[in-house]
């Protein structure tokens, strides 16, 4: 198959997997080679976790690409519908496995729209800084991935690390956990910040935009990643939308939605923040996407810091043992750092959840990625995939 | 210029090298064995009974209401009840667990028993070197090896362990001020009942006749 029969051949849907047929009149001896099957994962180090790719190949270029995960499902789903609704609190830590905090305020969220508890403002104010301090994380440690998937062994990814520790540490100070938090409760929080971890997070935020700078002129001007990731793995606005894609990644590819813009949960109104958009839809916009938006968190972080008021952490309401919410349902979706995480849950009056359903944003971004790949070789595959950002802890639940 | 971006790296890469050998911050690395970084506060490992007094099966505050191996997530709790109440390390009578496991390969260190205990029996630990050569014994602890006194918390935790003393003192105290509350309303009870029969004694009763409660019979 030549390139041009390639490229004017109608593009083929996600779910569709089968190899199309070759079009009239053309052989493989035409074209000097058969296509070639490659099952790349789920043990290799560009796939983030056990996932596959099933890619099919001409020459270099990837002509079909099938996703397939499920290697690590853990029956999330039905575990919480068999357990105590707080008793789900520290699997969903366990969903993405670097964003514990924003896990647990969705599970929190969804039970709170429930039963009706209220945060108290210290609570909501502990939340926003929690969970942005988990954008952050995500996204520090998903540039380090990027870049460390492009070539660049070592360096980069070492120095997101490096900041990563500081903020995981604050999380261990506050949760006793660096990254397994299980820190929030329904109608507010576990426990109150320790003494001087205010002025400790405060150190490590005011360092971030240096942090950002040295990055940036470690990596973003560097021809070889300009080379690249512009112009690869382009994906429309239009298919975004129609994929249901949330997160940086709709963003990357200039669609304004923000939950924390459209839905306002928690105190997100009080803080002043732009939201980054892409022009291009490629690697590059995603990437650079990720930078931008920790420059508005460190921003609600530095807000947040400030305005924290004194007060009690949890509503007085909330019951820890025997917690029973009346029969009804809900949904509740923050912007976690991949995108629209949301929690269904129906409950029927019962300690158990009668329903429990997750909407994880990694596997939903996922679903775009052969669309994404398709003419693309297969190294660029494998940057196309990084820049999708996904935890299989999460796809796979 | 093309290369420029590259050349621009190499400085910062160079900058952090050459930091690192007077700059503390930029120096992050830890040689673990050898140097370790002092456990946090509120730093969890595995839970660990607590126990008050000499004796550790004798202290346990832990009564066997067995909340906490309802709520565990992974379910790795495993309480026996024990049928008859023994005494604490005061003397006082108390429920006790015969059995109380905890398997420590599923346990995920989510603090949900602590949480829910309404006795602040059960704690976390975090002692984290844990090394064993036994797979299956090894790591299923028993009540013995999960009891520690209250000073080895207090060493662990120390904010947290205030706490908890002050609350259970506040507590003691006040089941021991209506102990003693109901023991004087009692004396009173039994004082004044005892004027009263003295005084029963001395002149003949007055009072009518209560009469005798009316049975009706079922229809």
């Amino acid at each position: 198959m030549s390139e041009s029969e390639l490229l004017s051949a109608p593009a083929p849907t996600a779910m569709n997997y089968e190899i199309r047929p070759k079009p009239a009149g053309t052989s493989d001896a035409e074209v000097g080679g058969e296509l070639l099957e490659v099952a790349m994962g789920p043990h290799h180090p560009s796939t983030h976790g056990v996932f596959r790719m099933d890619v099919v190949l001409d020459g270099e270029q990837v002509v079909k690409l099938k996703p397939v995960f499920g290697y690590l499902h853990r029956n999330h789903e039905k575990i919480a519908e068999n357990t105590t609704y707080l008793a789900s609190m520290p699997y969903t830590d366990r969903l993405d496995y670097l964003c514990s905090m924003t896990n647990n305020w969705a599970y929190a969220l969804s039970v709170e729209r429930l039963t009706g508890l209220i945060p108290p403002e210290r609570a909501e104010y502990i939340r926003v800084i929690t969970a942005e301090l988990t954008r952050l994380v995500n996204h520090t440690c998903l540039i380090g991935f990027l870049l460390q998937d492009m070539g660049a062994l070592g360096t980069p990814l070492m120095y997101a690390f490096r900041q990563r520790e500081l903020i995981l540490d604050l999380f261990e100070s506050l949760s006793g956990s660096r990254m397994m938090c299980n820190y929030m409760r329904f109608g507010g929080c576990r426990a109150d910040l320790p003494a001087g971890w205010l002025e400790q997070a405060a150190q490590v935020v005011g360092g971030y935009g240096q942090f950002l700078d040295e990055f940036q002129a470690l990596i973003s001007e560097n021809e070889i990643l300009v080379a690249r990731s512009q112009g690869v793995g382009v994906l429309p606005a239009e298919l975004a939308i129609n994929s249901s894609i949330t997160g940086p990644m709709l963003r990357a590819s200039g669609v304004n939605f923000d939950l924390r813009k459209a839905d306002r949960y928690g105190i997100y109104d009080r803080f002043p923040f732009r939201v980054p958009l892409g022009d291009h839809g490629d690697v590059y916009d995603r990437y650079m996407i990720r930078l931008l938006e920790m420059r508005e968190s460190v921003k609600i972080l530095e807000q947040a810091l400030r305005e924290i008021p004194a007060g009690p952490i949890i509503d007085p309401k909330a019951k820890i043992r025997g917690f029973r919410p009346k029969a009804g349902e809900a949904y509740g979706r923050i912007e976690c750092p991949k995108g629209e995480l949301g929690f269904y849950l129906i409950s029927d009056g019962s300690p158990n959840p009668y329903r429990y359903r997750v909407r994880p944003p990694s596997l939903i971004n996922l679903t775009v990625l052969e669309d994404m790949c398709l003419g693309q070789t297969v190294a660029d595959a494998v940057i196309i995939l990084g820049s999708v950002d996904i935890v299989l802890g999460e796809v796979d639940r | 210029m093309l290369g420029e971006g590259i050349i621009k790296g190499m400085a910062e890469t160079a900058r952090n090298f050459l930091g690192s050998y007077h700059d503390a911050a930029r120096l992050t690395t830890v040689e673990f064995p050898e140097d370790k970084i002092p456990a946090k506060e509120s730093a969890r490992n595995f839970p660990f009974l607590v126990h008050d007094g000499e004796d550790a099966m004798q202290g346990l505050r832990c009564v066997a209401c067995q909340i906490c191996e309802k709520e565990c997530p992974p379910k790795c709790i495993f309480i026996i009840k024990d049928t008859n109440k023994k005494p604490d390390y005061v003397g006082k009578l108390q429920f006790q667990p015969k059995v109380f496991d905890i398997d420590v390969s599923v346990c995920m260190s989510c603090q949900i028993c602590v949480e829910v205990c309404p006795f602040d029996a059960i704690k976390m630990d975090t002692d984290f070197e844990l090394g064993g050569s036994d797979r299956f014994g090894g790591l299923l602890l028993n009540k013995r090896r999960l009891a520690k006194p209250n000073s080895y918390y207090h060493t662990i935790h120390p904010t947290e362990a205030a706490e908890v003393d002050g609350r259970l003192a506040a507590e003691k105290a006040k089941v021991e001020a209506k102990a003693k509350a109901d023991a004087e309303a009692k004396a009173k009870a039994a004082a004044a009942a005892a004027a009263a029969k003295a005084a029963a004694q001395t002149t003949p009763p007055v009072v009518a006749s209560t009469p005798a409660a009316v049975v009706t019979p079922a229809k």
